[in-house]
């Protein structure tokens, strides 16, 4: 969509919300951080850089902030979902290290020096990756709500190469819940993004 | 949530000296230390990162025989690894069958055991009777939801089981957990390492504030060993029960049983009076069963959970079967 359109969309509003609330953060001081005799400092504010879909960032975060709230409200790289935020249903599965985790259980200052895929940084420009065209051709979704990270989590099992059979596929994308059902046609697509890698 | 500052350890020492400050909790691999937070089941004022101490990853042969896996091996490289598949397929097994993909790639062998009881009063959002949560508050499942909670060694005062699958398979293999603290470290039996109700119903296991899991150390393999999860799903799911088994056959003849139980109690479940009865004993034998039983002449059902009873006598029989087999 347009930045000249007059209207103003829900994603802009949420962004705009989401900016001006972490704007008035308040940054509380740990008045009880020194170590003893150790050298370190617990920081209430920590300097995070960490490198995005090849890109560089540094960012200035309360360590509560998640990977996933780092990226979906502080980066606008919203393709990666909230579902849960408890580490139950892989929506917000992203590749840490070119791993496969749930971004809601990782702080993100402690990926700070780390590599982060996220499903804005699959595509080859225009070309999709070979996984995302494979959820096309074989209808692997309904809502959608869950196929960013379903997407994610399986370029992961098809790195780890756990998509010997149907059945292995279904098991090792078990951390990615599709509350439209539809398992099938996520395991075939896989199974074929699988075998054009091979 | 409450705000928390934040330090990654560099070094094991850095991490004992941080981890030792009141109000600060550890981080690995984070999985159930950020859900706490978010359910307010601990407010920690300080948060320390040990995920970037070097050499606490890996697994490594013990020249008597044994293995060492290090705390912050990720739970997936630990089931992978040609080691431990081919020694203690059991661990294998139980890791593999625990939570997600994605989930085993960020959790560590270290942090697992310390994950909290899965009871639905202990992890509510708005406040319900439940003494690990609020000591002295009670316990809302004894006499409410309790279809999933113990069926040995509960009391009155805490009914929940420990949900964790490997530490049953390090509770078969009488593994150990290696800790270190500012006072030097213990080792600590897996077996016993969560606490029962009975000795203290607001605890979770015996490792004191400060006190680092650095390693866990397994004897010798038990390529004869498995683990069988019985869940409502057939993936991604906690256990309703389960079971591991180690065995020392001679032909078929088992010269040694090791068999626990897990999601059965706040421990894993060494059935020590089945395990006697099974020496000497032939593979497919009516005594198999006997001594199966023998095993649950304590087992005591909650409100809603009798089924669990027969459920977890089934499932040992047959995991005696898959171990036989492996």
């Amino acid at each position: 969509m347009s930045k000249h359109q007059p209207t103003i969309s829900r994603r802009d509003l949420m962004r705009n919300s989401a900016i001006a609330a972490a704007g008035a953060a308040v940054v509380p001081v740990d008045s009880a951080g020194a170590a003893g005799s150790t050298s370190k400092q617990f920081e209430a504010l920590a300097m995070v850089h960490v490198e995005i879909n090849g890109v560089d960032h540094q960012l200035e975060l309360p360590p509560r902030v998640t990977l996933l709230d780092m990226l979906r409200e502080r980066l606008q790289l919203t393709g990666t979902k909230k579902g849960c935020n408890r580490g139950e249903c892989g929506a917000c599965t992203v590749l840490l290290d070119g791993r496969r985790v749930n971004a809601c259980l990782v702080l993100a200052v402690a990926a700070a020096g780390r590599k982060v895929t996220t499903i804005e940084g699959l595509s080859d420009g225009p070309r999709l990756h070979p996984v995302q065209q494979a959820f096309i051709d074989h209808d692997a979704f309904q809502c959608g709500f869950c196929t960013c990270g379903q997407i994610m989590s399986a370029v992961g099992c098809i790195a780890e190469g756990h998509t010997g059979s149907n059945a292995e596929i279904r098991e090792w994308m078990s951390g990615n819940i599709c509350r439209c059902s539809a398992y099938p046609q996520i395991a075939a697509a896989v199974e074929a993004a699988a075998r054009e890698k091979a | 949530m409450r705000d928390f500052s934040y330090a990654q350890a560099t070094s094991r020492a850095d991490a004992i000296a941080l981890a030792a400050l009141p109000d600060t909790m550890v981080l690995a691999g984070g999985t159930e230390l950020l859900n706490w937070t978010r359910i307010g089941i601990v407010e920690p004022a300080r948060i320390v990162d040990i995920t970037r101490i070097p050499g606490m990853e890996g697994v490594k042969a013990l020249p008597n025989g044994g293995v060492r896996i290090g705390a912050l091996t990720k739970l997936n490289d630990a089931a992978q690894h040609p080691l431990i598949r081919a020694s203690y397929p059991v661990l294998s097994e139980a890791i593999l069958k625990s939570a997600s993909a994605q989930i085993r790639n960020l959790a560590t062998v270290g942090g697992n055991p310390l994950q909290r009881v899965r009871c639905p009063y202990f992890r509510a959002d708005e406040p319900t009777p439940c003494n690990k949560r609020a000591p002295g508050s009670g316990c809302g499942a004894l006499h409410g939801f309790n279809e999933k909670h113990a069926i040995f060694g509960w009391t009155k005062d805490c009914v929940a089981v420990h949900p964790a699958d490997p530490p049953v398979a390090l509770a078969v293999l009488d593994a150990d957990f290696i800790t270190e603290d500012k006072n030097g470290g213990r080792r600590l039996a897996a077996r016993k390492f969560n606490v029962l109700p009975g000795e203290d119903p607001t605890a979770h296991s015996v490792l004191h504030h400060g006190e680092l899991i650095v390693g866990i150390e397994i004897g010798r393999p038990a390529p004869k060993s498995a683990y069988l999860k019985i869940r409502e799903r057939e993936s991604y799911e906690y256990a309703t029960v389960s079971a591991a088994v180690a065995l020392d056959l001679e032909g078929d003849v088992i010269r040694r049983a090791r068999i626990a139980l897990g999601s059965v109690a706040m421990q894993p479940w060494r059935l020590e009076e089945t395990e006697r009865r099974l020496a000497g004993q032939k593979l497919g034998s009516p005594a198999i069963e006997a001594a199966v039983d023998a095993g649950f002449a304590d087992a005591r059902p909650l409100s809603s959970n009798t089924y669990k009873i027969k459920l977890a006598r089934n499932a040992a029989l047959r995991t005696i079967e898959l171990a036989a087999r492996a």
